[in-house]
């Protein structure tokens, strides 16, 4: 259950249930450490602008969920939180993975709703936090694969995207769902050109059935930051993590395939399916194996698994269907 | 040829060339400045600030290749302001050394993608290598080298990142003023007008590794830009003003 609702990201930043209050501070006494005894202007200033997304001096007042522990959790290492929420593609504010923790504060959240339009029984507005209430939270730890072949281990909460697809009563002739999220000049300044505002991505109806994929309001059992996209996302773990829109605010039910960003903008490199498939390259990169984030300075790279090692619960969606044509 | 060009004294009968004392002080500058970054980086690990990186090894990769593509426009940068007056005559002594250091971080920066990027597990092998098994080091290669062999057939980003090292390669170990005049001074300078060629190649395998949309190699882009238009306008001008004029040798 959401226990308190606060509308600033600072003050979800720093909160000590989630990176341990001692690394947190030994990481604060060596940031300053560094600043202050920076070798040289120039590579000093490249640090401190690197750097200071990792910081934030606002207090500890942090949102959290009580959520229950889900089945579909893994048990690997989980990536720390402040890397999982400072390493993020979130393009509408920023091209640089470094930007969306910097910029992403001038995201609101509230007041938000969600249009459901399409082939439905009945369009509806639903507001993000009759959303929240909707079902029980849960926690999931997820892989999460990147398809520039890094990844994480996330615990995200929500609720299967199923529970909420029936409660849009999607006719019997929709075959896809597809996600519209937010584009906002105002909230977005940063806004880069050239690509084809507002990103949207979307699942077959099958596959958005499926119960791994989630409606996520939070990570790390508090409220989404902003750069990780607050307030609703989606999480489909088998896929690449760009499948995954962030900061929702349409779900349309159609019956052709939708448009997606990455796939309009190059579909050689990005398919609409884009399940995680260690045998099918990425033009510019391998998918064979991938840079886990952990704490360390130099993580292992690990093999990619197939479906990012969740093919039990998703292979037999793709049954029939040659995965490197329809990637 | 740059080291004849040396205008003794100025108008007012001013010495321009510098002193070899300052010119001795300005070089430690130098090497100082652009070692900075290299012992930036190993401090940034050695303090324990890397690992708080989310992405420590895109950070090293990007660092090494940021400033390997920014010491070669310096070094590129050289003649074009030597150019703009003769009492910058004196700068020409600094290009041999930024250009090599040019040639250092993009070594470094191909180490980087072979033992950190490439997907050898450097984890292990460091810890191989802290438990007394060097052999480790080369274990992990066996692994991987396959792999790499493929990444670089497959992806033009890596091969054109690749070859911008060779010609950088090349012109380093033919730096030596001995290899110089081994070589003689023609072809010397023929072999060294590579590194144009460098500089547009590493601009390239910038563009191609960043994805559709991005824009972040336009700096570096623009830069060169700069340097080469102001090299093609200097070339013309001087022959449009004297048509005949033929280049003598620099040491006849």
């Amino acid at each position: 259950m959401l226990l308190r609702v606060s509308e600033s990201l600072r003050s979800i930043l720093r909160s000590s249930d989630i990176t341990p209050q001692a690394s947190f501070e030994r990481f604060q006494q060596q940031r300053r450490r560094l600043l202050t005894g920076a070798v040289t202007v120039g590579a000093g200033a490249i640090a401190a602008s690197r750097l200071s997304v990792l910081f934030d001096p606002s207090p500890v007042h942090a949102q959290s969920f009580a959520s229950q522990p889900s089945k579909y959790t893994v048990s690997e290492n989980q990536t720390p939180f402040a890397k999982a929420t400072h390493y993020n593609n979130f393009y509408e504010f920023g091209t640089d993975k470094s930007d969306p923790a910097q910029n992403a504060h001038t995201l609101k959240t509230r007041p938000w709703t969600v249009q459901v339009t399409g082939m439905v029984k009945k369009p509806l507005t639903l507001d993000i936090d009759t959303l929240l209430k909707y079902r029980p939270i849960e926690s999931r730890v997820y892989r999460h694969r990147c398809v520039e072949a890094w990844s994480m281990v996330i615990p995200w909460d929500g609720y299967s995207l199923s529970e909420f697809i029936n409660l849009c009563q999607p006719l019997p002739s929709a075959k896809y769902v597809q996600f519209v999220t937010l584009v906002d000049r105002k909230q977005m300044p940063d806004l880069p050109g050239g690509y084809d505002w507002p990103y949207s991505e979307g699942l077959r109806l099958d596959e958005a059935m499926n119960p791994l994929a989630l409606l996520t309001f939070g990570c790390y059992g508090q409220v989404l930051p902003n750069q990780n996209g607050a307030p609703i996302r989606v999480v489909m773990p088998w896929k690449y993590g760009f499948k995954n829109a962030k900061s929702i605010v349409r779900f349309h039910f159609t019956d052709k395939q939708p448009h997606t960003t990455w796939n309009e903008i190059n579909s050689q490199e990005y398919g609409f399916y884009s399940n995680v498939n260690p045998q099918v390259d990425h033009p510019r990169w391998t998918q064979a194996r991938e840079r886990r984030i952990d704490s360390s300075a130099f993580p292992h790279t690990i093999p990619t698994q197939m479906f990012n090692g969740y093919a039990d619960q998703v292979a037999s969606l793709y049954n029939g269907m040659d995965l490197k044509r329809y990637y | 040829m740059a080291w004849t060009s040396s205008v003794i004294t100025d108008r007012d009968g001013h010495p321009l060339q510098m002193s070899k004392r300052t010119i001795f002080l300005l070089k430690i500058a130098t090497h100082l400045l652009l070692l900075a970054p290299t012992a930036w980086l190993v401090h940034f690990y050695t303090s324990g600030a890397l690992e708080l990186d989310p992405d420590p090894v895109a950070f090293i990769t990007h660092f090494t290749g940021d400033w390997g593509l920014w010491t070669l426009l310096a070094s590129l940068a050289i003649t074009p302001l030597r150019r703009l007056s003769p009492r910058l005559a004196w700068l020409i002594r600094f290009r041999r050394l930024i250009g090599l250091y040019a040639f250092f971080y993009a070594t470094l920066h191909l180490a980087t993608y072979a033992f950190l990027f490439s997907g050898y597990d450097f984890a292990t092998a460091l810890e191989g290598l802290r438990s007394g098994h060097p052999g480790a080091l080369l274990e992990q290669w066996k692994l991987i080298w396959p792999a790499i062999w493929d990444d670089v057939l497959k992806r033009r980003f890596i091969q054109v990142g690749f070859f911008a090292w060779l010609i950088l390669l090349a012109l380093a170990v033919t730096s030596p003023t001995s290899v110089l005049r081994a070589m003689g001074g023609k072809p010397w300078q023929r072999l060294h007008r590579l590194v144009y060629v460098a500089a547009i190649a590493g601009v390239i395998h910038y563009w191609w590794l960043v994805k559709t949309g991005v824009r972040t190699p336009w700096k570096v882009t623009a830069v060169l830009a700069v340097l080469l238009v102001a090299r093609i306008a200097y070339t013309a001008v001087k022959r449009f003003t004297k048509p005949r004029q033929t280049v003598s040798a620099a040491r006849s």
